[in-house]
Formats: structure tokens, sequence, C-alpha cells
């Protein structure tokens, strides 16, 4: 970007960008060049994957066959959410760590750099792959993004594709995590205890542990598919002897703690902006740590609970449902305390907030629906309905998709030394809000009356609301494009912003100037009182 | 920059990492599977493994004469295969301990060789570890020429140690088309089937 006018804007005496393109981007080793490139691919996906979504939600706006055919309808549905997980919200969140861990922690830079270049440049060829499938003869993957066999069998060259570029993205997800989790154990700053750590961080070292657990399980889960297509094992073929039901256990093994590594990040990012728009510590600062790690253990033991129907035991039925049910008190300790943080606090509405504590509420919901969800008689009813769809969306839409649009907005100042417009800011906020809950609530009526998911046509009893969601995404989709201009227009002519450009905001992050130099923290800081944001503070 | 001790504090992370990713690919590869069928037979009492039952211990099975179980019969076949099937009565009532025997139909409506597969399945499901099959098609694969027709035998004998609660239970097959052995048939020069 600014290598040709490298030695004009040295903010810092060691401020050493490579000079060429490809050697500042390809060859990168510095973690806010490789979180900048994470953050931009994540932004690419979530154009291509929205871009799905619409015309999933085109062809939903009436009943009856309109524009694409059910087979292509699959595959969107499909490829939506496999761009979104693992191309969207995961490379976001490991943009953001990459960016954010070593400032907060007072680091020179990630502790493995090469690897760090390694596992973000592994991305873009597994997309490619994934996303070349859509050009071949056969077409994408359209069997569900879970994969279950014997559907997911039946799709043709695809299949390997999808299992490699699912390889791929899990190789670069494990050397992201051990990343994270060295940098963080060997790299705070003298001073930077495990317990003064920002919960950003915090919520990060937990998630990378949750990460190298069951990524791998995952890749074996979808190697035995890959040995069952090709090369006639029969680990989940019924007819040589194996059980389809036994990869819904392994997949959801993997599935309920991947949940978790998409939303503990949020819950971090959140617990960062709140304390600082309402000028207060954090309320239960330990608690929420332990809740995060409660949480990550309980993700091991509730997986069943996404295949009720399977016929499982009852003993089985009622030991998951209650184990589920469990994980609504750490969370519950979470969402309290950011309202206790918020409480009496002085409290202004600048757009990251906004973005936060939209989170909060509408997070809220989602959780909500899934206590609904967790009841085994319920589920009966609910299962493979609009309401799960309308569930995970509320809690990955306005849960992990909004507190990643939060902290682009809370620490864009930081990453650019610009202020963005706050007027603008808003306008984005509340747009999204009204379109995102018309996109996502009337799926809930929706899932109640029975509508299936993953359909392309429906009874026309549920044409009005499924007409009202259309809309809504269509509202939605213009918000990615309203992002770009915000921020090119911040880029290019914003305010000028300062080393601490949010009034209340404490951390490491804050004692380097606006925008972060190429290397910061070459010598460990020296932590004053007051300078941490969590542990033991008053301020 | 760094001293040579970070280097060596981050090599151990990084082993120990790699180690649990080892460990957690092999959990769900090699271990999620039997640990699965374990779980399924010691824990929730379903039979997984389908076999000849164990010789000695039917033997040692002891008639109840003073209680009869009914045991129904159903025959499915998945849609791949241009197969019927179905079984010649659809229950008998049996005194737990005797060896009753019952038989099923298959007709090969496809014009081709096609070898298939039969498995089986008890509900309810914690019946399943009292019902022994000293006998059963299930147990081979069955290879029918087009246009052929079987009658397959199925020897059984129920646990007398079956809960009293369960007075019905359950014995259901599917037939699907074994691919891999098809192939291999379709494969060989037309000579005399393995069967016939």
């Amino acid at each position: 970007m600014a290598n040709t006018s490298a030695h004009a804007d040295h903010h810092d005496d060691h401020d050493h960008k490579p000079e060429g393109f490809l050697d500042r981007w390809l060859f990168t080793t510095n973690h806010k060049d490789i979180g900048t490139l994470y953050l931009i691919f994540a932004f690419t996906m979530v154009i291509i994957g929205a871009a799905m979504s619409v015309v999933i939600r085109t062809e939903l706006a009436s009943p009856g066959l309109q524009h694409v055919q059910p087979y292509f309808f699959n595959q969107m549905t499909t490829l939506h959410a496999l761009v979104m997980i693992f191309g969207a919200v995961m490379p976001a969140f490991v943009g953001l760590a990459n960016w954010m861990i070593p400032l907060q922690i007072g680091a020179p830079d990630m502790a493995l750099p090469r690897m760090n270049n390694w596992s973000f440049w592994i991305m873009p060829f597994a997309f490619t792959m994934l996303l070349g499938t859509l050009f071949m003869p056969g077409g994408g993957p359209a069997g569900g993004w879970t994969m279950y066999p014997p559907l997911a069998l039946q799709g043709g060259a695809s299949v390997a594709f999808m299992v490699f570029a699912i390889h791929m993205m899990g190789i670069s997800s494990i050397m992201g995590a051990i990343n994270i989790i060295a940098t963080i154990l060997n790299m705070r700053a003298p001073g930077v205890d495990l317990l003064k750590m920002p919960l950003f961080t915090w919520s990060w070292l937990i998630t990378a542990f949750l990460l190298i657990a069951v990524m791998p399980v995952l890749a074996g889960a979808v190697t035995m598919l890959l040995t069952d297509k090709f090369f006639g094992t029969s680990f989940f073929n019924a007819a040589g002897g194996g059980d389809p039901v036994m990869y819904q256990h392994i997949f959801w093994f993997f599935g309920h703690p991947e949940v978790y590594i998409m939303i503990l990040p949020a819950f971090g990012i959140v617990s960062e902006i709140i304390p600082t728009f309402s000028r207060k510590p954090l309320f239960g600062y330990q608690a929420m740590v332990y809740a995060v790690a409660s949480i990550a253990f309980l993700s091991f033991i509730v997986w069943a609970h996404h295949m009720f129907t399977v016929g499982m035991p009852l003993g089985g039925e009622l030991f998951f449902m209650y184990a589920t049910m469990l994980i609504a008190i750490p969370t519950g300790v979470k969402i309290f305390n950011w309202v206790s943080t918020m409480w009496q606090g002085s409290i202004s509405f600048e757009t990251p907030m906004l973005w936060a504590i939209g989170f909060v509420v509408l997070f809220a919901i989602g959780g909500f629906s899934g206590i609904m969800l967790a009841l085994v008689p319920a589920d009966f009813q609910y299962h493979d309905t609009y309401f799960v769809v309308a569930h995970f969306h509320y809690v990955l839409v306005t849960g992990a998709l909004f507190s990643i649009i939060a902290a682009i907005y809370y620490w864009w100042p930081k990453w650019t030394g610009r202020m963005i417009n706050e007027t603008w800011g808003k306008v984005h906020f509340w747009w999204t809000m009204v379109f995102v809950n018309l996109t996502f609530f009337p799926q809930h009526f929706l899932g109640l009356a029975g509508m299936p998911r993953r359909i392309p046509d429906y009874n026309v009893a549920f044409a009005d609301w499924n007409l009202i969601s259309s809309i809504g995404a269509f509202g939605m989709f213009v918000t990615p494009w309203m992002m770009i201009a915000i921020f090119a227009m911040s880029k290019k002519q914003g305010a000028i912003a300062p080393q601490r450009p949010w009034e209340g905001a404490h951390g490491l992050e804050w004692e380097v100037p606006s925008p972060a130099p190429h290397h910061t923290f070459t010598n460990p800081p020296v932590i004053k009182p007051g300078m941490l944001a969590h542990g033991d503070v008053t301020h | 920059m760094s001293a040579t001790g970070e280097q060596k504090k981050n090599g151990r992370v990084v082993k120990i990492a790699l180690i649990v990713c080892v460990a957690s690919f092999l959990f769900g590869f090699r271990v999620m599977p039997p640990i699965y069928r374990i779980a399924c037979e010691h824990i929730f009492g379903i039979k997984y493994e389908n076999k000849v039952a164990d010789g000695a211990k039917v033997a040692a099975f002891k008639e109840d004469d003073a209680r009869l179980v009914e045991v129904q019969f159903v025959g499915n076949v998945n849609s791949a295969l241009n197969w019927t099937f179905a079984p010649e009565v659809f229950s008998v009532k049996v005194h737990p301990g005797v060896l009753t025997e019952a038989w099923f139909d298959a007709a090969n409506l496809a014009p081709d060789a096609i070898v298939g597969n039969a498995v089986p399945s008890i509900a309810p499901n914690r019946a399943s570890l009292y019902f022994n099959k000293t006998e059963c098609f299930c147990f081979t694969e069955q290879t029918l020429k087009a246009g052929e027709s079987r009658r397959m035998p199925v020897r059984f004998i129920v646990d007398p140690k079956l809960p009293a609660d369960i007075q019905q239970l359950t014995l259901s097959y599917t037939f699907y088309t074994n691919e891999i052995a098809t192939k291999r048939l379709a494969a060989q020069p037309a000579a005399v089937g393995p069967n016939s």
C-alpha cells in the first residue's frame, strides 16, 4: 500500500516496512500485515457467501420454483455455510487475533511468524478449490455443510475437492491456533500476568485449545467419507456393515466445539468494548474468564443435541439435554456481567458500542431459542425446520458477525490512524439492525409452523413471512458495500486519530501511537498503574 | 532478536500442540468407531455386531414354557435395489429358549445379476442383546441372477432372560446393493455364479 512512499510516512524509528508489493504481502511475517490479509480475505468471503444467500432468498421469496433448479439451490445452501463458517467468521477472528494479541500483551510479534504466513496463504488455495467445484461438471457439493452420508457421498468429484479443501482449512486453523497459544504463553511482557490479560486474548487462548482439539476430529471424519466414497471402505455405509449415525456423532463431536470457536472470541471483543464506553472496569473479570473456560469444557459433552431425532436411547437424550441446558449458566454469567458493567456507567454510544450492545441483545435471543432447541420433546418438533435456521443465524450473524464489525470499528483508528464518520457508522448499524431482524425473526415463525430447512419450494401458507425474510436479506446485502464506503472514506479523509481515540479505553494497545507502527514493543513495555484494562485495576 | 531460550519455549508449545493434534485425529479416526461400538453394546444395550450367536451360550438356554413372546418380521429393500423381499409369515409366537426358523423370499427383478446384503435391526433396541441368530442369510452376500428368486432361512433363539416387560419384538431387514461385489461379478466372464 504505502510502499512507494515508505520513507515519507515513518512514524517511528522502527517502522521498516519491506519494499515491494510481494515482499510486503506474500512473504510477510509481520503480525499486523498478516492480520490485515486475514481480514481482507474474510471480507471477500463474506461478500461471496452473502451473494449465495441472496440467491437462496430470491428463490424463496415466493413459493414454487422460479429462478434456480433445486440442485443448484442445494449447492448454494451448502457452500453458503462452508464459506461463511470457514472462510468468513473463523479467518476474521484469526485476523483480529493476529492484529491485537501481540499489541494487547506487549509482544513484538507472534511467536512463530513464518508459520503465521503459511497458515494465511493456505486459505486462498483451499477456497479456490472449494469454490472451483461450482464450475466443474456435476457442480459443487450439495449435501449440506454437515456432509451427512449417504447423501453427501452421492456427489461427484466435488466430494474429493470438498474433503481436501477442509483438510487445508483445518491445517491453517491448527497452525494459527498453535501460534496464538505459543504467543500468549511465552511472549507476554513482564507484568502482564495470565489473570491480567485482556479478555479478547483470554477468549482466544481458550478458543485456540478448542481448535487444536477438534479440527483434527473433523479431518478424521471427512477422511473416512473420502475412503468410503473412493476406496471401498464402509465406515458409514450400512450396506457394508457401517453406521451412518456414527458419522453424525463424530461430526458433531467436532461441530459443537466449533460453534464455540465462532462465539468465544466474540465474547472477548464485547468484553473489551463495553467497559471502554461505560468508562468502568469490566464487572466480574475473573468470573468472565472462568465462564469462557467452562463453556469451552461443556462444549465437549453436548454434541448429540444436534441429533436428538436419530433414535438415541432415552438415557442419552436426557444426558445431552441437561448438559446442554447447563451451558445457559456460564452464558448467563457473561450476559449479566456485561449488563452490570454498563450499570451506572457513564455510557456513550459511539458506533463500536452500538454494535456491542446490539450483540448482547440479539445474541441473547439466539441463546433463548437455543434453550428451546435443547429440550428433547420440543426438539422433535423443531428439528430441521426454519426455527433452527433462525436460531443459528441469530448467534452467528447478530452474534459472531456483529462482534467482528464492532471490533473493526473499535480498533480501526489504531490500525489506520483515522477516525470513521460517526454518522455513517450509526446509519450502518441501524440499517443492519432493521434488516437483520427482518430477515431472521420471521424465520422463527416459519419454523414453528413447520417449514423445513434446505428446501427450494414450500407450501403457499408460508409465503408472506418468506417474502418479508427475503426483503430483509436484500437490505442486508447493502451493508458490506456500505461498510467498504465508510472505511474507504475514513482512510482518505477521516479525522486524524489520537493515540487513545476512545476516552475510556485502557490496555496496552492504546499505549502505542495511531496508526500502530510496523514494529511495536520491540522492547517490552514497562507496565505502570492504570495501564492495563483488566485484573486488579481501579480507574 | 529473541533469545534462544524463547525459541526453545516456543518449540515446546509447538511439540505439545502437535501431539494433541495427532492424538485428536487418531481419536476421531481410530478410537471413536470402537468407542461407539462399546457404548452401544455395554452402556445402551444395543447389539452392534451382526454375527452367529455363541453356540455354548445358546445351548445353555432353558426353555421357558410359561412365557410366549411375539416375534414380528419385516422385509425392506433399499430404493436403489430392484428386488422384492418379504417374510413368508409376518409374526410367530415363540417360547424363549426355543430354536425357531423363519423364511424370507427374495427375487431379482433387474436384468443383471446383483449381489445384495441384508442389514438386520431389532426393535425395541434393548431387546437386541437377547436375540440370538444361529443362522441367517444376512451373514453372507446374496447373489441373485436376473429373474432368480430364493427362499432364505433365519434361525433364532430368544434369550429367556429377556426383560419381562417386552412381549413383542420386531426383526426387520433391509436389503442393499453390495456395489463392490456386484461390480466384481459383472467384471467376471459370464461363467457360473457362485451360488448356482
